[in-house]
């Protein structure tokens, strides 16, 4: 058990490097970061300051070392085109992306779990087509045209709700919270929906897949012969069997929930990472770019790892196979 | 004459297909009585597992029964709703499936699954049927059984697993246990163990047993009686001793060949030509009739029937005249 | 012609003609496709050439007359005249073309780096799988956008509206191979095992020509599949990409990039040129998934 830890910890590790080096790359071979820095007018003089203050005439592996140093110690570099420091400009927007794919998850792994369990049990009824064949469709739906379709009916016809932006935040500490104000509880629930809708189709479809799998196996069939109640069945044992593998699989989607705020938060200009992002590729900020990255790559190398060790502790078979030969 | 434990008759089972519906189980008789073990034996595909599935209820969709009845101690049970039958399940009909690997949820421990089988059917305390749990496991043969009932199924062989679904599915103490080839995935060594086991509790838990398997060597050492399975029909039914000593059917003779022992004193084991037919693919008549070097016309054309001859019957139109004589007695 | 009446007269076709989802969804793709293969020869307009255009007729409404010029347009026109219909064909062009090449480059891609994998074995196949590991713990988009930024950021500015449509079809392309890979090795892995495979290296003979009669067989199903669902994970990632601002540009636009731009027009009233681009993709979108759907269900040997 401790074998596979410390494997999976230096696996985690290792991509992580691996990372650092593209983004390193990134900074150091796309554009000039020079003539990022400087501008127009310059001369020769101020090149060469700026160089040794970057440390571009170092050798490659020591600039490398020297890049995961400073992004270790926070220091991501400085936006090209705001000019202020990276961090500083991630920090800001960090809240308003977490708060984003927080409400999405919850809302992914509440209805798709539920309703996944639901069109296993229900196989064959009405209600169960009905809603696979709507998630059929939402799952071949662009993100941003549901988007797109909710501002349409909620916010330009209807006018429930805003159509874009974060509405009122209330500042805590250095946290910006869209929850404590009416606008910004409302601006948040479209985006929220059309972020969330996407995994929520996926998990419900993997739970009824590995529902329907886990009902058709030896021991469900052996529990029938015994007599057990459906009620027991289902809940009881089946659904015990299906969370596990799929529990791996939500935790690995609910990090990618993140990377697809990406979208969301262009079609609803909602002021996260994810449209910083976008903006830095619109105008090459290098350095906004290879931060958001790395913190993303942190992200999810740091949940595929608790995901893959959760996994162990959860499975009995895993966990006593490692330590006892069992007879 | 007692009404018997278990009473088939007629059962037919059809799966739907493209081109009409496949008979896989084609008008299947016969009687249990209680306390006696009833082999049922044939060739992979001859139906017999399907039998066994319908008798509790599980045959698995599309597979579906057209037509029969099946009656329980007297009380039809072929149709009954399904809440109904579940009742049943588990209480009056217990079952051992083939696979002790998968067979056991390996997510729960062997108490938890044996507290809630127990839990279900009777009005025990928890404390009480953990004690009975524990017995339970003690009559098959699981060694220091109070300790090893947390256990996870994983943490047993295959053989004790395979004890731990005997225990499993006597927990309730049902009136019949049907034991769809039990022992076909354990080694040979442990099968025997497994057998006797099987017997025992069954017996001494007052349960009568239908044993399927292709095994006949299994059948031979265990079973009261025997019906030998073919195409879905029962070729053969009657006593495992008359039956072995001196087969009737010629398909059933076959089988016998095909057995090794000691004793044996030719080279080569017999071996029935041809192979048993598809589904789609059954030949009118007798369905061994293409196999049967006993073949005449009749055999192609009519289907046999069910001839009383020699305490025991055989489907097989041989013994036509046998049944003439038997009722002119 | 004998493999196309053993076709039609086989399992596959007789389910594909009792599904009336599958029946559909066919016909809708392939109207689609026909439609922006013959888009110079069906629309009514080249909307990308500048000289053809007439800003009066910008804003006309779907199906009624310009007020200016009395000519009417079946979906109207956006603010620079350009007939709606006639840049929904084009962008249809645009967002097929990009997704087929991409599916393509990926496919090609991923059965070639999988052969080597499997044939060669060792390092080579620890590294590919790694490499291909490693890039799906990360979401495609993702891959997608770092491969079009780092492009971008190569590209002069004078180019990068030129070059966009092949580095689309590069991210996109690059961040799809795994699946392909996957199978193709594993097909290899099998043949390799083969006896014939031992024998031709005994005497001293590349194997590799007929483990490619052998492998290709195997792998044509799943390879089918797993492209059709790419197809459309391809067209929805190239429509996103666009919308973002990140793929085509608007001088070569695809409906992603018509979505983006008829997104600004919303709240002015002007909705026609969201709606129908966005319909198109939604009929687009749906057809290649529910048909690949479909093929996977169909081709898949536990559930028959």
């Amino acid at each position: 058990m401790l074998a596979y830890v410390i494997r999976r910890v230096f696996q985690s590790i290792f991509v992580l490097l691996m990372v650092g080096l593209v983004a390193f790359s990134m900074f150091r071979f796309v554009g000039d970061p020079v003539e990022n820095l400087l501008g127009q007018e310059r001369t020769q003089a101020d090149i060469e300051r700026v160089r040794e203050q970057l440390g571009l005439n170092d050798s490659f592996p020591v600039q490398y070392l020297k890049f995961l140093g400073n992004a270790f110690q926070g220091n991501l570099g400085v936006s090209y085109r705001q000019g202020r420091p990276v961090s500083e400009i991630i920090a800001e927007r960090a809240p308003a992306t977490l708060e984003l794919a927080g409400v999405s998850a919850l809302l992914a792994v509440v209805f798709g779990v539920g309703l996944g369990v639901f069109t296993a049990i229900r196989r064959d009824g009405f209600m169960a087509n009905f809603i696979m064949t709507t998630s059929l469709i939402g799952v071949s739906l662009p993100t941003f045209l549901i988007g797109i379709l909710l501002i349409y009916i909620f916010a330009v016809e209807l006018g429930w709700l805003p159509s874009f932006g974060r509405g009122e935040t209330v500042k805590i500490g250095w946290w910006s919270t869209g929850f404590l104000t009416e606008s910004g509880l409302k601006a948040i629930i479209l985006p929220a929906i059309t972020l969330g809708l996407y995994q929520m189709t996926l998990i419900m479809r993997l739970v009824r897949a590995e529902m329907l799998e886990v009902l058709r196996t030896d021991y469900i069939k052996f529990a029938r012969a015994r007599g057990l109640s459906t009620r027991a069945i289902n809940f009881g044992h089946a659904l015990k069997n299906t969370l596990v593998p799929v529990i791996t699989v939500t935790g690995l989607q609910i990090g990618s929930i993140i990377a697809f705020a990406i979208i969301t938060e262009t079609v609803f200009q909602w002021p996260g990472v994810g449209l910083l992002f976008i903006n830095a590729i619109q105008f090459v900020d290098i350095p906004v770019m290879a931060a958001y990255l790395m913190l993303i790559s942190v992200m999810f190398v740091m949940i595929n790892l608790i995901v893959d060790l959760l996994y162990f502790a959860i499975d009995p078979r895993l966990s006593a196979d490692a330590s006892a030969r069992g007879h | 004459m007692t009404t018997p434990l278990l009473s088939v008759r007629n059962l037919v089972i059809e799966f739907p297909n493209r081109h009409g519906p496949l008979t896989a189980v084609d008008g299947v008789s016969f009687d249990l009585e209680a306390g006696e073990i009833l082999g049922v034996v044939g060739e992979s595909g001859a139906g017999k597992s399907l039998t066994g599935s319908a008798i509790i209820g599980l045959l698995d969709p599309p597979g579906r029964i057209a037509s029969g009845e099946i009656h329980l101690k007297g009380e039809r049970i072929d149709n009954l709703r399904p809440e109904d039958m579940r009742v049943i399940r588990g209480r009056r009909i217990g079952m051992v499936f083939q696979d002790p690997l998968t067979s056991l949820n390996p997510l729960y421990t062997i108490a938890e699954q044996l507290i809630e089988t127990i839990r279900t059917h009777l009005r025990l305390s928890e404390r009480e049927a953990r004690q009975r749990a524990i017995g339970l496991l003690d009559d098959v043969g699981i060694p220091a059984a109070s300790r090893r009932i947390d256990d996870y199924p994983h943490q047993f062989s295959v053989g004790m697993r395979q004890r731990v679904v005997i225990a499993l599915a006597l927990a309730a103490e049902p009136e019949l246990v049907i034991a769809d080839e039990p022992t076909t995935a354990l080694d040979v060594s442990v099968q025997a163990q497994i057998i006797d086991v099987l017997k025992e509790q069954c017996t001494q838990h007052g349960a009568s047993v239908i044993l399927i398997t292709h095994d006949m060597g299994v059948i031979a050492e265990t079973a009261d009686r025997v019906a030998v399975m073919y195409s879905g029909r029962i070729a053969e039914i009657g006593p495992v001793r008359e039956i072995i000593k001196n087969a009737k059917h010629p398909y059933t003779s076959g089988l016998m060949g095909s057995i090794p022992t000691l004793a044996q004193e030719e080279d080569r084991l017999v071996q029935i030509p041809g192979a048993m037919p598809r589904l789609s693919d059954i030949p009118p008549g007798c369905a061994f009739n293409p196999r049967c070097e006993h073949a005449f016309d009749k055999c192609r054309v009519e289907r046999p029937v069910l001839i009383p001859v020699d305490n025991r019957e055989v489907a097989c139109w041989l013994y036509e005249d046998a049944e003439a004589s038997e009722a002119a007695r | 012609m004998e493999a196309v009446s053993n076709f039609l007269a086989s399992d596959l076709f007789y389910r594909f003609r009792k599904s009336p989802v599958a029946v559909v969804a066919f016909i809708v793709t392939a109207l689609l496709v026909l439609s922006a293969v013959f888009a110079p020869l069906i629309a009514p307009q080249n909307p990308f050439d500048p000289g053809s255009l007439n800003l009066m007729n910008g804003f006309s409404k779907p199906g009624e007359p310009n007020q200016f010029t009395g000519e009417t347009f079946m979906l109207g026109t956006d603010d620079q005249g350009r007939d709606v219909f006639s840049t929904i064909l084009y962008g249809l062009r645009i967002s097929l073309f990009v997704g087929f090449s991409a599916v393509l480059f990926a496919m090609v891609l991923g059965s070639v780096l999988g052969l080597i994998a499997g044939y060669t074995g060792g390092r080579t196949d620890t590294i590919i799988m790694r490499i291909a590991d490693i890039q799906l713990t990360f979401p495609a988009i993702l891959v997608a956008l770092l491969i079009f930024g780092i492009a971008k950021g190569i590209t002069p500015p004078s180019y990068r509206n030129e070059v966009a449509i092949w580095v689309l079809i590069l991210a996109i392309g690059l961040s799809d191979w795994v699946q392909f890979a996957r199978v193709v090795r594993g097909a290899t892995l099998v043949e390799r095992n083969k006896e014939y495979v031992q024998a031709a290296k005994l005497i001293g003979r590349k194997p590799m020509a007929i483990m490619l009669k052998h492998i290709l067989p195997n792998t044509l199903g799943p390879v089918l599949v797993i492209a059709t669902i790419s197809l459309a994970l391809a067209i929805i990632a190239e429509a996103t990409l666009s919308f973002l601002g990140v793929g085509a540009p608007p001088t070569q636009p695809s409906l992603g990039t018509l979505i983006r731009i008829g997104q600004g027009f919303l709240f002015s009233g002007e909705y026609w040129i969201l709606l129908y681009p966005a319909m198109t993709l939604l009929a687009l979108a749906l057809s290649v998934n529910l048909l690949g759907d479909w093929l996977r269900d169909a081709l898949n040997p536990k559930l028959k």
